[in-house]
């Protein structure tokens, strides 16, 4: 089977002033499907901005990425929305849950996006909810939760369409250590259980000793160590 | 499907303050534009109601109203001997030479002089008008110095009421009857008999002739036949149409005075509508970068954000729109430009000016709306979501 993620020769730069600050150079990578990894390094080394690129929420200068055999950087603009709301689940460090909608509603967002009727949504965020285990907090607004449920309800957000890939940027940067384990262990069990393909940006090395394989950044470069978690 | 409109209107709600104040700001420019055209509806309609179809009314060629019109008396009596005019249940023509004068009486209350219209009137002045009611008294005696008033004249001036006396003229005028003349122009009037009055005020002429017609389809026959004669320099216009054609001026003086002062209260209303919707797209920045992310498209976000101050000017006109309903029972007298007289009319809600209102406030918020709305879909995905 190929690699569900195929990143070639990728590069990026943003802007300063008149001046381009290369971001990531001839990045390459490979993601195989059912993978944990965790892209670590220091900040400001690209972690976000390649996390962002797989996901398909910013273009790149020059290079290929590959998700699931579908050139994602030939697609317009709306054939990406469309797109990441069928094969990404997005995971953020400070949740991003929207405040005027319940839990319930927050996950059922994306199913929005999809045909199903009101009754399929329903199942679904029901089952989404059961799997993070706040079945009976469906009906609390994220101000009403306490961090790491509001990250659980994100999780839930994330799964809920079973898309192809996760990507989680720092998922547990804003949290206490025990809520941290909580949130690190259910993103172990999707992995497992549920064999998601999940990509965690961190730089908490408790977090990257979760995953299967850990990748570094540094300066723009992807080094060419690999950390294999015995597990 | 978009971004349910669930997520537009607890927007709203969970900042009711800003919201609130910013609707009110809509309100009281809606109120103001509901005002001015329920005025104006009024107005129109107190007019239009004060003449039937059947009558006719004969000026002047070329005057506007009665108060600027003469008809000699042997105009009027070649008038007088048309054959297509009724006959009434007396025997007598349904005809009236009547004569208009205008006089200032003072206010019981607050003494001020006011312009009041007399109307001299013919033996079938009233037949003409079967929408008159006389509610206290009885009518005048033709030949003596006796009037009639409506309810509120008689209500407001002094002198004016049933058993007590005007003095105008150099003579004394005893009030001996009270008459309701409902929501028309006539309501404004005091009545007595036309030969004493044009003694009184040294007029040789009449102002208009009134008469019904056996067969109002025969109203252009006769117009023809009075506007072509030599004798006569006079015209005929239907008395419902005559009343119209007075209160067009004043109506269209009111919608113009009332939509420019809308439109000068509606930018600062815009204003607030958009400073709020600004501020609404730069606190939900991470937000909109977040239901980017997700997959939803700019035109959702657009359309969210748009539906918002929707909300926002549909709630604003429905507020100001409810205020103004009020209005309905407050009656107001002004002066009637065209015979500078007083007219008393009341503010009238129609079906038009509900509508006219609710897609003002709409355009008010889509106006104040559009650009933040615009902002917020045209942001970058990456960058908007780094505002966390
Ligand atoms: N939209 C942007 N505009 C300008 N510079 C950016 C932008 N996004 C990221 N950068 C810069 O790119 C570099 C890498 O950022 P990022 O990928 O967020 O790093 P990390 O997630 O590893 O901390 C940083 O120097 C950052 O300032
Ligand atoms: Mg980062």
């Amino acid at each position: 089977m190929p690699p569900i993620v195929e990143i070639i020769n990728v590069s990026k730069s943003y802007r300063r002033g008149n001046q381009m600050i290369p971001v990531l150079i001839d990045i390459n990578l490979d993601i195989e499907e059912g993978e944990f990894l965790a892209l670590m390094g220091p900040s400001g080394s690209g972690k976000s901005t390649l996390l962002n690129l797989i996901a398909a929420l910013d273009h790149v200068d020059s290079g290929t990425i590959r998700v699931g055999g579908v050139d994602i950087t030939a697609l317009s603009e709306n054939e990406l929305a469309q797109w990441r709301a069928v094969n990404v689940g997005f995971i953020f460090q400070f949740y991003n849950l929207i405040p005027v909608l319940t839990a319930f509603e927050n996950v059922e967002l994306p199913l929005l996006l999809t045909g199903l009727s009101r009754k399929e949504r329903e199942e679904h965020v029901a089952m989404a909810l059961r799997i993070v285990n706040l079945e009976e907090r469906m009906d609390h607004y994220p101000a009403q939760l306490s961090g790491g449920e509001q990250q659980r309800v994100a999780i839930a957000r994330a799964i809920v369409t079973d898309p192809a890939i996760l990507v989680a940027d720092e998922p547990t940067g804003d949290l206490d250590r025990i809520a941290a384990r909580e949130i690190l262990d259910l993103m172990d069990r999707l992995n497992r259980e549920s064999h998601k393909t999940i990509i965690m940006v961190t730089h908490d090395p408790k977090a990257a000793e979760r995953a299967r394989i850990i990748r570094h950044l540094d300066k723009g470069f992807l080094n060419n160590v690999y950390s294999q978690n015995p597990h | 499907m978009g971004v349910p409109l669930s997520y537009s209107f607890r927007n709203l709600w969970t900042r009711r303050l800003t919201t609130i104040l910013t609707a009110l700001g809509m309100a009281l420019v809606v109120f103001v534009f509901s005002a001015m055209l329920m005025l104006a509806e009024g107005l129109q309609k107190t007019l239009v109601e004060t003449g039937s179809s059947d009558n006719v009314v004969i000026i002047r060629k070329g005057s506007a109203t009665e108060v600027q019109s003469g008809v000699d008396r042997y105009q009027a009596s070649v008038v007088e001997t048309l054959p297509e005019i009724a006959i009434g249940k007396d025997g007598n023509p349904l005809l009236a030479k009547e004569s208009v004068v205008i006089i200032s009486l003072q206010r019981r209350v607050t003494k001020q002089e006011n312009y009041i219209t007399i109307r001299g009137i013919g033996k079938s002045s009233l037949a003409l008008r079967p929408q008159i009611k006389l509610v206290e008294g009885r009518p005048p005696r033709l030949g003596t110095s006796e009037l009639i008033t409506a309810r509120s004249v008689a209500e407001r001036f002094e002198g004016s009421g049933l058993g007590e006396t005007l003095r105008f003229g150099l003579r004394e005028w005893k009030v001996v009857g009270v008459f309701d003349a409902g929501n028309t122009g006539f309501n404004s009037e005091v009545w007595g008999d036309a030969e004493q009055l044009m003694q009184t005020f040294r007029r040789n002429a009449y102002s208009s002739v009134i008469f019904k017609l056996r067969d109002p389809n025969q109203f252009d026959a006769v117009k023809r036949l009075i506007e072509n004669d030599p004798r006569l320099t006079l015209e005929a216009k239907r008395e419902n149409r005559y009343y119209a054609e007075q209160s067009e001026m004043m109506a269209t003086f009111l919608r113009i005075l009332g939509t420019s002062l809308t439109i000068i209260f509606s930018i600062g209303a815009i204003i607030g509508a958009m400073i709020t919707m600004y501020a609404a797209v730069s606190t939900r920045t991470a937000e909109i970068g977040t239901l980017r992310a997700l997959g939803f498209k700019r035109l959702s976000i657009l359309t969210a954000f748009l539906l918002e101050a929707l909300l926002l000017g549909g709630m604003g006109g429905c507020t100001g729109l409810f205020f103004a309903s009020f209005l309905r029972f407050l009656s107001v007298s002004t002066m009637n430009f065209q015979t500078f007289s007083e007219l008393a009319f009341d503010f009238r809600l129609s079906f038009d000016i509900v509508w006219k209102a609710l897609a003002f406030s709409l355009m008010m918020g889509f106006v104040g709306g559009v650009w933040p709305a615009v902002r917020a879909a045209r942001m970058n995905i990456v960058e908007s979501l780094r505002a966390t």
